[in-house]
């Protein structure tokens, strides 16, 4: 015990570094899956069948396949098959980019999908409602459908991003260093401190905190669209 | 002059024809009632009206100004325009779930005074004022700032009248505007009908109540397989049907009452 309370400052602040990371690589795939899943939504739904069917495909590849294998393969894709050695920029710069790439492209694909499905949720009614009322495509969308739409995704929304948060340590597998890889450190030997296990048990303290803060966060965005049924 | 004259519209899905050659005029301030069982083309009547169908042929005329015949190419624009000649009342209601009753009235016209659309309302406060007026019109005063799902259907449909008056229409149709109610709520819907038509309202109504139809309408088509079988008054047309099938149909119809 006298060990922990020894090891705890050194490991907690190597601990804070990494989450730090977690969360860059967490806000970042954010900002741009929840915009990019937008247009991948719209590309799957297009009446053009040839967009639909390559965005399906498309879809299907990146969900269909693991966020692990896709992050191996964007990370050293460009060296090993095209031999464009530090396509993605130096030592860590590079491992971010490539993860939040990677992250960004699969969470877009799972986002679209329930951007369709919360599209195509809200009745074709309320659309001619809007219609015979004289109101134009773009403020049917933002008028009407927009909030119904936010209101039966954020269920699904918030299940699939509490999940990115445990999926950040998947950048563990190109040693970026998030807060998996800096407890792991203590285990090879860092900062004078090897074989110690504990750390790497620890920073499930962290995701878990982050996931509650998360909960409580959609728990009141429901809250806040209850005040009408659709 | 008649306000609105319907000529030869055709209209078919595919190969299916689901309207032929529908001719019909209406004067102003008065009531038509369109029956006809299931499938016969009465709701695909309307939704050309309003052009969330268009038509394959034939023309539309509205207080003298054609609105749609083959011949106009309609752009999204022209559409938006034109379709408000007609306000839509529909069997589900679609009032907007996150808008409170007032709000849903009183959207469509504030959107249109953004974008420069004439429909005879000039300021925004012009717009709260007639939103008001129209609650009490349809009796729904008390519950200006109740959201959908806290008023009963009968309630909600009141408020989709007011919403489709709201943009001041030429004409108002009604897609079987009591179809989705419990029978003790069609009354206060009728009702308002009823009282509109006493403001020299021109209406368009598809309906299953035949005694709402043979009390309230001037004219009455009675539509078979998408062709108007029949056409009058009231009186011809329930008293005395000259069609097999209108004779059939309305068998059917009253034998329940």
């Amino acid at each position: 015990m006298d060990l922990f309370f020894e090891q705890f400052p050194t490991v907690f602040s190597a601990l804070n570094d990494g989450f730090l990371q977690t969360l860059k690589v967490f806000i970042v795939t954010l900002l741009g899956a929840l915009p990019l899943g937008l247009i991948i939504s719209f590309g799957s739904m297009s009446k053009f069948k040839p967009l639909s069917a390559v965005v399906k495909t498309f879809v299907w590849i990146i969900r269909g396949t693991p966020l692990m294998l896709q992050l191996l393969i964007i990370y050293y894709g460009p060296g090993i098959i095209l031999h464009i050695y530090n396509f993605w920029g130096q030592a860590e710069t590079g491992r971010f980019i490539a993860t939040i790439v990677a992250f960004i492209i699969n969470y877009a694909c799972y986002f679209s999908e329930i951007y369709r499905g919360g599209i195509q949720g809200v009745p074709h009614g309320q659309q001619e409602a809007g219609q015979v009322l004289g109101l134009s495509k773009s403020q049917i969308f933002f008028k009407i459908t927009l909030l119904q739409m936010i209101k039966r995704i954020v269920p699904p929304m918030s299940n699939e991003i509490i999940t990115l948060v445990k999926d950040t340590s998947l950048a563990r597998i190109i040693a970026f260093q998030e807060i998996i890889w800096s407890s792991e450190a203590f285990l090879k030997g860092s900062y004078g401190i090897s074989g110690a296990v504990w750390p790497l048990f620890f920073t499930g303290v962290y995701y878990l905190l982050f996931s509650g803060i998360l909960t409580i966060l959609f728990g009141l965005i429901e809250k806040k669209l209850s005040y009408f049924r659709s | 002059m008649a306000i609105l004259e319907v000529k030869n519209i055709e209209k078919h899905f595919g190969k299916t024809e689901v309207l032929k050659n529908i001719c019909f005029s209406l004067n102003q301030g008065e009531v038509l009632a369109i029956i006809g069982s299931s499938g016969s083309g009465k709701t695909t009547l309307l939704r050309c009206l309003n052009f969330l169908e268009i038509a394959n042929s034939g023309s539309i005329t509205v207080n003298g100004k054609t609105i749609f015949d083959e011949n106009i190419k309609l752009n999204d624009k022209t559409i938006r325009k034109n379709r408000l000649h007609f306000g839509m009342v529909f069997q589900n209601f679609n009032l907007f779930p996150q808008y409170t009753a007032f709000e849903n009235i009183t959207l469509a016209p504030k959107l249109a005074l953004k974008n420069g659309i004439e429909i005879g309302i000039k300021s925004v406060e012009e717009i709260e004022k007639n939103g008001d007026e129209l609650l009490e019109t349809v009796g729904l005063s008390e519950k200006r700032d109740f959201y959908p799902c806290q008023l009963s259907g009968g309630q909600q449909q009141r408020v989709a009248i007011a919403r489709a008056l709201a943009m001041r229409p030429d004409i108002l149709c009604f897609d079987e505007p009591t179809s989705a109610l419990d029978p003790e709520l069609t009354g206060e819907v009728l009702k308002v009908i009823k009282e509109l038509k006493g403001n020299d309202r021109t209406m368009i109504v598809v309906t299953h109540e035949m005694n709402f139809a043979r009390g309230v309408a001037d004219k009455v088509i009675f539509m078979a397989d998408g062709i108007v079988e029949e056409i009058g008054t009231p009186s011809e047309v329930f008293g005395n049907p000259k069609s097999e099938k209108t004779k059939a149909f309305l068998a059917k119809s009253l034998e329940n009452i």
